[in-house]
């Protein structure tokens, strides 16, 4: 049972971290899409903010675990 | 087909991408050996370890966990059916009564018990634990755990020689690219390649971040830590089974660096804020002093856990797809599959490797600005609570 408990707590922080770099990427899409020549930086800035998240995922797996 | 120079380089590259699962290819042997371990502690103790063979699972997960830890000699495979281990042993440095110094092929993989100066010690789960005579055994306690004295343990590790190799690789690295300076402004050499890493660090994370006046002070911290962190989850990545960053302990003592230098080169303004916040009533000043002291330890408590986390998960994600093709069924339907999800994880982790050490670095760089920057006056104080960041 506390096995199913780790599994269910593991997929509710893939849907966190899912939604989460979902809205980033959407909303560099929309933001390179309006300026393309600032495309550079708003990737840099994504991947930031993405290994941020990430990180906060893999803690939680890493925790929960 | 004709011998040409991009042939030839495509089949070496193609050669090279395979090698590395080519070395995985021993969990099947190995994973007897851990087996047999648990299985010789598991005899005569009652403390939850099955007697029975343990199933393929619970094989492929005690070798995860053993391939996680820091080892005391450096295997690079080994052959269990001969019982043969190609590698070689590292020092033990002890101390316990004094220094013990020995060679960690004493405890013959965990199976001896090694007697030095009359101590006699025992290797369990790559821990050293102090045992009364050469044939007393550990005691556990409900968990599994050993309740054994630890003597304190300076030993030259696995880990520990990685990290002593990664600081001789930088340091022929930089010298090398400092001497080349002295023959002209463009570097020659490796230097080559690091420099645009160097210049990239300095302007895109040193400068906007601690400031034009300011970042000098600071650029050797930070291309240390950023140079350190990449090449040693680099060296994660090779076969050599070692695992560095993956270590709390290292992570932890990078974090501490980095608290300590943001500490100590606070200025006023930043003890300010912390303790006794501007503009803010004395009710609220009085609440937010604790949440503030905390919140200066939670920042690299975060970048440890950040660095340790996913390198952990990379390197485990890593071992378990290989172990996939040995837990599954059928072998020849789950190579191909599980080496080539491999290969994407690592390709993956490569990049990841890169990114933690960039992300350490910045985040580092960044708390180190918060700590330093010029206070701006009261009458933009408001707009500067606001853009405050918070990081987790």
């Amino acid at each position: 049972m506390e096995g199913t408990l780790n599994l269910i707590g593991a997929g509710l922080v893939v849907i966190g971290a899912g939604l989460g770099l979902g809205k980033i990427g959407g909303s560099a899409m929309d933001a390179i899409a309006r300026q393309p020549e600032a495309a550079g930086k708003i990737q840099t800035a994504m991947i930031i903010i993405a290994a941020l998240l990430e990180g906060l995922a893999f803690a939680a797996l890493i925790l929960g675990k | 087909m004709v011998l040409t120079g991009k042939s030839i380089k495509n089949t070496l590259t193609a050669l090279v991408a395979v090698i590395p699962s080519l070395f995985f290819a021993n969990p099947a042997q190995d994973t007897t050996h851990v087996h047999a371990e648990s299985a010789v502690h598991a005899e005569g103790e009652a403390h939850g370890h099955e007697h029975a063979p343990a199933s393929k699972k619970d094989v492929v997960d005690a070798y995860i966990q053993h391939h996680l830890l820091d080892a005391h000699d450096f295997t690079f495979f080994s052959d269990e059916a001969e019982g043969k281990h190609y590698g070689f042993s590292l020092p033990v440095i002890l101390f316990d009564n004094g220094l013990q110094i020995f060679s960690s092929s004493e405890f013959h993989h965990g199976e001896k018990v090694a007697e030095v100066n009359g101590n006699y010690y025992a290797l369990h789960h790559e821990k050293i634990y102090k045992l009364d005579s050469a044939d007393a055994e550990l005691s556990y306690d409900e968990h599994g755990h050993p309740t054994n004295v630890k003597p304190l343990d300076f030993s030259i590790t696995k880990s520990v020689l990685s990290m002593l190799f990664t600081a001789a690789l930088m340091f022929i690295m930089f010298v090398g690219l400092a001497k080349s300076y002295k023959k002209g402004p463009i570097p020659t050499g490796f230097g080559r390649v690091l420099e645009p890493l160097i210049i990239f660090i300095r302007d895109e994370v040193a400068i906007p971040n601690i400031g034009e006046k300011k970042y000098r002070k600071y650029m050797g911290f930070l291309l240390t830590v950023f140079f350190f962190i990449w090449i040693l989850n680099l060296l994660g990545m090779t076969p050599l089974a070692v695992n560095v960053t993956g270590n709390i302990s290292v992570t932890v003592c990078l974090a501490i660096f980095t608290y300590l230098i943001t500490q100590f080169s606070a200025n006023k303004d930043y003890w300010k804020h912390i303790f006794w916040m501007p503009d803010v009533p004395v009710a609220m000043k009085i609440v937010l002093m604790p949440i503030e002291i905390l919140g200066t330890l939670t920042k690299p408590f975060a970048l440890l856990i950040r660095l340790f986390a996913n390198i952990t998960a990379g390197h485990v994600v890593i071992m378990s797809l290989i172990a996939m093709m040995f837990v599954g069924q059928n072998l020849a339907a789950d190579m191909p599959i599980s080496i080539g999800l491999t290969l994407f994880i690592s390709i993956i982790e490569l990049l990841v490797a890169f990114l933690q050490a960039f992300i350490f670095t910045m985040l580092s760089s960044l708390f180190i600005g918060m700590a330093v920057q010029d206070h701006h006056h009261a009458e933009d104080h408001d707009h500067h609570t606001e853009d405050e960041p918070i990081i987790i």
